[in-house]
């Protein structure tokens, strides 16, 4: 199983609220994802030269301050740190390239989960209400969100085999399915150059469409080669900058519904975690169709 | 008639189901409403009276399923396996439906007033299905007996592996599946149809606009020929 769900809010009033708003469409998807949970909130982008950098440590005693003393101090830079338990995010205009090889020396244990200058990624184990309450998801404010609730079947749950996972700057993807040849395309794109942070077989999509992208595809372009090499069954939704994309497996194994009001657009695993949006009776209610892809713009 | 009304809101799934399973002296010609389903699964499932239910909203997976006698309305959509292995008595969505919508139903009406997802009809057993839209791939797949009246169009491999049900279509098809194909409008198969439009309010629907399909009877019995199409 595992459960999916997007906001995007095109009502500018309404942004400060995008976590109130959420956290029930997350809760209501604990059937389907009881073990972990995860989110990547699109906020205000930060200067053109600064990048956010997301960050997790499985040690709960981390000391950040001391982490952030070091980075400062290393590389030469100011950076802000917003600490929330065992994340933070950290922005900075040192390159993403120094910012990585740094933590790859000093600070191996630490986790990078995102670049980009407007998105935030959170994700642990523990129940959907959990991970919600101990990363304060009611109190986020955002344009746009992607958010996720897994019950492993296939990887270990840790918060790193959590969702959402990212392929570049402020991109991310989450995944309701299984993918029955993840391996093969690890095996494949590994001869490319592309890195695995984990066993985890979203990951494999993730990193098939980044390979994809960086060889030039547009994102329709990549999933179309998505369908012709990824075996198994899926609904992606893809969070970038400006818009939510959504597909669903050629036999539509996976459910996704989707609701278009002139406030927002809200996609989920199943209706329930859709009910309670605000005037949610004069949305337009709909199931996406498989094999096709859908794009939401801001 | 009597109304008794639940509001999911208020009362557990729970609650409402076991008084849908009450004795059927009970429930008989009774009017129960069920408010705010907010896509819950599983309501108004085994029923096995002569009730009636309405559902106030979208229900989520396997509506009404397993129905016997009972006359299920759903005001809104309906998740996955809505009606399915339904015996008997009718079941109408309003809006759309999801996947294998009306799977392996042995008897009974199923009326989706918008469209069904894939799969709908699958392994299907007697019962009567009217889609006012369209239908999604394999739909009526190994589909054994009964009717499937689609008035828009039909995805991928429509009846692939079909026993003896009766597919009737109006719109176009995107493909047949293996054993599947298109039939001579015999005068029963045209009463069936135009009984099955009256009792789901599409009387207006022209019966000589339908195409009907059937089973070729080529994969009843293996033939080394055919090993391609199992």
């Amino acid at each position: 199983m595992c459960g999916i769900v997007g906001l995007l809010v095109k009502n500018q009033k309404m942004r400060a609220n995008i976590g109130e708003l959420m956290l029930p469409m997350l809760i209501g998807m604990t059937e389907r994802g009881p073990d972990s949970a995860g989110l990547a909130i699109f906020g205000a982008p930060v200067d053109d030269e600064a990048r956010k950098f997301s960050l997790y440590s499985a040690d709960l005693s981390f000391d950040w301050k001391k982490f952030g003393a070091d980075l400062n101090s290393t590389l030469k830079t100011k950076a802000e740190i917003e600490v929330k338990v065992n994340h933070a995010v950290i922005t900075t205009s040192v390159s993403p390239e120094q910012v990585k090889a740094w933590l790859l020396s000093a600070y191996p244990q630490v986790h990078l989960l995102s670049v980009g200058q407007l998105m935030d990624i959170y994700k642990d184990t523990g129940t959907p209400a959990q991970v919600a309450s101990r990363y304060d998801f009611s109190k986020l404010s955002g344009s746009h969100l992607v958010g996720h609730t897994r019950m492993a079947t296939e990887s270990a749950i840790t918060p790193s085999h959590a969702h959402p996972f990212t392929a570049g700057e402020d991109w991310c993807l989450v995944h309701n399915g299984s993918l029955s040849n993840a391996h093969s395309i690890r095996r494949k794109l590994e001869y490319e150059g592309i890195t695995f942070e984990t066993d985890n077989d979203t990951e494999a999509a993730c990193r098939f469409l980044q390979w994809r992208m960086r060889e030039g595809d547009d994102l329709k372009t990549a999933l179309e080669h998505g369908f012709d090499e990824l075996d198994g069954f899926y609904t992606l939704l893809m969070g970038t900058k400006d818009q939510l994309a959504l597909v669903r497996d050629p036999f539509a194994c996976k459910p996704a519904i989707v609701a278009e009001h002139d406030d927002y657009v809200a996609i989920a695993s199943e209706f329930r975690s859709l009910a309670h949006l605000p005037d949610i009776k004069n949305a337009k209610v709909f199931e996406p169709a498989p094999k096709e892809m859908y794009v939401w713009k801001l | 008639m009597e109304t008794i009304t639940f509001d999911l809101d208020q009362h557990t799934l729970r609650e409402v189901n076991q008084y849908l399973h009450s004795d059927a002296a009970e429930l008989n010609g009774k009017t129960v409403t069920v408010a705010n389903p907010n896509g819950s699964h599983n309501i108004a499932v085994g029923l096995k009276s002569d009730v009636n239910v309405t559902i106030q909203g979208h229900a989520g997976y396997y509506a009404a399923g397993m129905n016997q006698l009972a006359n299920v309305v759903i005001e809104g959509s309906a998740g996955t396996g809505v009606a399915e292995n339904m015996m008997s008595g009718r079941v109408h969505v309003k809006g759309f439906a999801s996947n294998a919508a009306g799977a392996t139903a042995n008897g009974g009406l199923l009326v989706i007033d918008g469209d069904a997802g894939l799969r709908c009809g699958i392994s299907m057993k007697g019962v009567n299905i009217v889609v006012g839209g369209s239908v999604g791939s394999f739909s009526a797949f190994m589909a054994q007996a009964g009717n499937l009246v689609i008035l828009g169009d039909a995805g991928e491999a429509l009846g692939d592996s079909l026993y003896e049900a009766r597919i009737f279509v109006r719109g176009s098809i995107q493909s047949l599946g293996a054993d599947c194909e298109e039939k001579p409008m015999d005068a029963e198969s045209r009463q069936i149809l135009v009984n099955l439009l009256a009792e789901s309010g599409h009387q207006d629907a022209d019966p000589d606009s339908f195409t009907l399909l059937g089973s070729a009877r080529k994969l009843y019995n293996f033939h080394v020929d055919n090993a391609g199409d199992y």
